[in-house]
């Protein structure tokens, strides 16, 4: 199990560096959902054996995470009937290079945390990883749809880092986690709605009339 | 028992009001707001009168600094429900089910919040808290509410996130030592968390919970915000939704001076307080929007709340009645103001001038307000602040007073500037007096009378219940 575990890590990051050199839209919300089904798979895996807690935190995630969330993100870009490219303001390669960067730093940072002896010591780096790039998603991209998938990002890193914590806190917990992801990508989704049509246009660089 | 159902009663209202086809178009159902309040209320004066037990195994309980925002919350809900009965009649939102189904979620979120012992629960509280409102703040639909509403969402949102990394961190701290996460194993077992993994968690909460309250530099969102939300929203989300952000805070900071590591946090909390004292001084001067005005005033009374918890002593004391007086205060002011922005259609300076004359209620209120809110004697926020200056002063902190009271001075010449303006000056030409309903000015009255009297005098139990939150957070009382 120990094994399977760290490949589906792996692809965890590949998955983050997919969604940063992606230029459509539709494949950057493919890689959210691959994503969100690699991390319901991790607490099946991560489980010292199969318990409620476990199954019901992977049925959870991989509802919101993998079918609802990037379903209604696909929902909001067809009524939208928004342009599919996705406009960084950094470019795609210099973005994985960053990204790349990203995943250096995080194994850097982790190699020197005070953590203790842990089954899966990739866990934290993949985490921290994660989140950097769910962080440079969400502010190189023009797109208010994109940054919604930052923010789903960079929610998954933390969740990752959840995942050490698996113990300590209960499913209740980490059910109203997950609800709270979900409405507020839900909510953030029925405004990019909105600003599509107010502004003809998901770019967010274009919110500039509140200034002092 | 009491507090599962000070939780529910708000939330089985708001799940009933956003499902129930009874509910649809745009009636607002005021009597079920005003219901719903006053048993809330009624239910919070009860757990003054009688300690109530934990619920939930724990998760939930009462303690001096939760009771101390949960009143607030409550009574400023209650005000502004008040205020709504007088409000919807001019004014109807688009949505009566949306407006009133968002409201009393918030209550149902900031009570758990104010009552939650279960960090993590805190966390699951908090954001709900903010995505509770942010369909209040988007109610006029149009571009410019378009715009404050993402900004809102995506700021806090990513604040709050590092909030969560910050609890899980925090549960790193505590390994295997107690129940996990939960208040009372937390602050029994401090000294035997891991100070690395606590400092870090501290500084996520600090920044996480800080983004919420509004503390600079995080805090880029709120004048959008509180410009663009409905009034009576904004004074809600300066009056109660940033005490429960600042609950947040001085909850890690109880578990960091529990722990010893009280020399650590203290100077990162001066420092935000005093970057928000110098932001909100800069931003004020030349402001020529009131809400916007109100907003970093919000700054600038964040950073005394947190100026004072780090500064320690009597500062702890002072920021426990500076957060009543501050919540209590910006409920009032923005009421008031969504009075000018009902009878003119803006905040402006542009756009009011001479409010004595055509609103003379709610212009009188508006410069008490004025004076109330930059801590003037004989209001409450005198007091407090001076409690917190006096802290700075006995700790030896002679320049940081120094700094607190050249902001504070340049601040009230920024606020009386555009304020004075709107409320004496000529009046537009033609201009008429608007019939003011009791509805709309009686909350405001309330509010500015409480206020005036924890200026000059504090209830017993009050005082009994600050000075202990002020114990927890490793402070005193005067």
């Amino acid at each position: 199990m120990r094994g399977a575990a760290q490949i589906v890590l792996l692809l965890v990051v590949l998955s983050d560096l997919a969604v940063l050199g992606t230029s459509r839209l539709s494949s950057c919300i493919r890689g959210i959902a691959a994503q969100g089904l690699l991390l319901g798979l991790l607490p099946l895996l991560i489980a010292p054996q199969l318990s409620v807690h476990a199954v019901g935190l992977a049925l959870g995630t991989v509802i919101v995470k993998a079918v609802v969330l990037p379903w209604f993100l696909a929902w909001a870009i067809r009524e939208a009937a928004v342009r599919r490219e996705i406009e960084p303001l950094v470019g795609f390669i210099a973005s994985q290079l960053l990204g790349a960067l990203a995943v250096a730093l995080a194994f850097a940072i982790a190699s020197r945390l005070p953590l203790p002896a842990m089954p899966q010591p990739l866990l934290v780096p993949v985490s921290l990883a994660t989140l950097i790039i769910g962080f440079i998603v969400l502010t190189t991209r023009r797109k208010a749809l994109v940054q919604v998938v930052g923010y789903l990002i960079l929610e998954n890193g933390i969740y990752l880092f959840g995942l050490t914590q698996t113990e300590s806190v209960p499913f209740l917990i980490e059910l109203g986690v997950l609800l709270d992801v979900f409405v507020g990508v839900f909510i953030m989704g029925i405004v990019v709605f909105h600003i599509n049509r107010e502004f003809d246009s998901l770019d967010s660089t274009r919110l500039t009339e509140l200034t002092d | 028992m009491r507090l599962l159902v000070l939780c529910a009663i708000p939330l089985v209202t708001a799940l009933a009001v956003l499902g129930l086809p009874a509910f649809r178009g745009r009636r607002v159902p005021v009597a079920l707001l005003v219901v719903v309040a006053a048993a809330h209320l009624a239910l919070v004066a009860s757990l003054w009168a009688a300690p109530a037990a934990p619920a939930l195994g724990g998760w939930l309980a009462v303690d001096p600094l939760g009771l101390t925002v949960l009143t607030l919350t409550s009574v400023l809900f209650l005000v502004t429900v008040v205020y709504i009965i007088g409000h919807v009649r001019h004014d109807p939102p688009r949505s009566g089910r949306v407006f009133a189904g968002s409201l009393l979620a918030f209550l149902a979120a900031a009570s758990v919040v104010a009552l939650a012992h279960h960090l993590a629960m805190l966390w699951v509280g908090m954001e709900a808290t903010t995505l509770s409102v942010a369909p209040l703040v988007f109610l006029r639909r149009d571009r410019r509410s378009l715009e404050a509403t993402w900004k809102y969402l995506v700021v806090s949102s990513v604040g709050i996130a590092l909030a969560l990394l910050g609890t899980f961190f925090l549960a790193s701290a505590q390994g295997d030592v107690g129940r996990p996460l939960l208040l009372p194993d937390l602050l029994a077992h401090a000294r035997e968390l891991h100070p690395a993994w606590l400092r870090a968690a501290f500084l996520f909460l600090l920044v996480g919970f800080g983004t919420k309250m509004g503390l600079a530099p995080m805090h880029t969102w709120k004048p959008d915000t509180y410009g663009e939300a409905p009034s009576l929203v904004s004074g809600l989300m300066a009056g109660a939704l940033t005490s429960c952000a600042f609950l947040g805070v001085a909850r890690v900071t109880e578990v960091v001076v529990a722990a010893g590591l009280g020399s650590f946090a203290q100077p990162v909390l001066i420092t935000f307080g005093l970057l928000s004292l110098a932001v909100a001084a800069t931003f004020i001067i030349g402001q020529g929007d009131v809400k916007r005005l109100l907003a970093y005033s919000s700054v600038e009374h964040m950073g005394l709340l947190v100026l004072g918890l780090g500064l320690g002593g009597v500062g702890a004391y002072g920021s426990m009645l500076h957060l009543i007086n501050n919540g209590l205060a910006k409920g009032w002011v923005f009421l008031v103001t969504g009075n000018v922005v009902l009878a003119s259609g803006s905040a402006t300076a542009a756009g009011n001038r001479g409010l004595v004359r055509t609103l003379p209620v709610s212009a009188t209120l508006l410069v008490l307000g004025l004076f109330a809110v930059t801590g003037s004697p004989p209001f409450g926020l005198f007091l407090s602040e001076f409690t917190i200056l006096r802290a700075a002063i006995d700790g030896g902190h002679a320049w940081i007073a120094a700094m607190m009271l050249v902001t504070l001075a340049v601040i009230f010449v920024g606020m009386a500037a555009l304020v004075l303006g709107v409320a004496l000056g000529e009046a537009a030409p033609g201009a008429v007096a608007v019939r003011e309903s009791p509805w709309l000015v009686a909350g405001p009255i309330a509010l500015a009378a409480i206020v005036l009297m924890l200026g000059v005098y504090i209830p017993g139990p009050l005082h009994d219940v600050l000075t202990r939150a002020a114990v927890a957070l490793g402070g005193r009382g005067p």
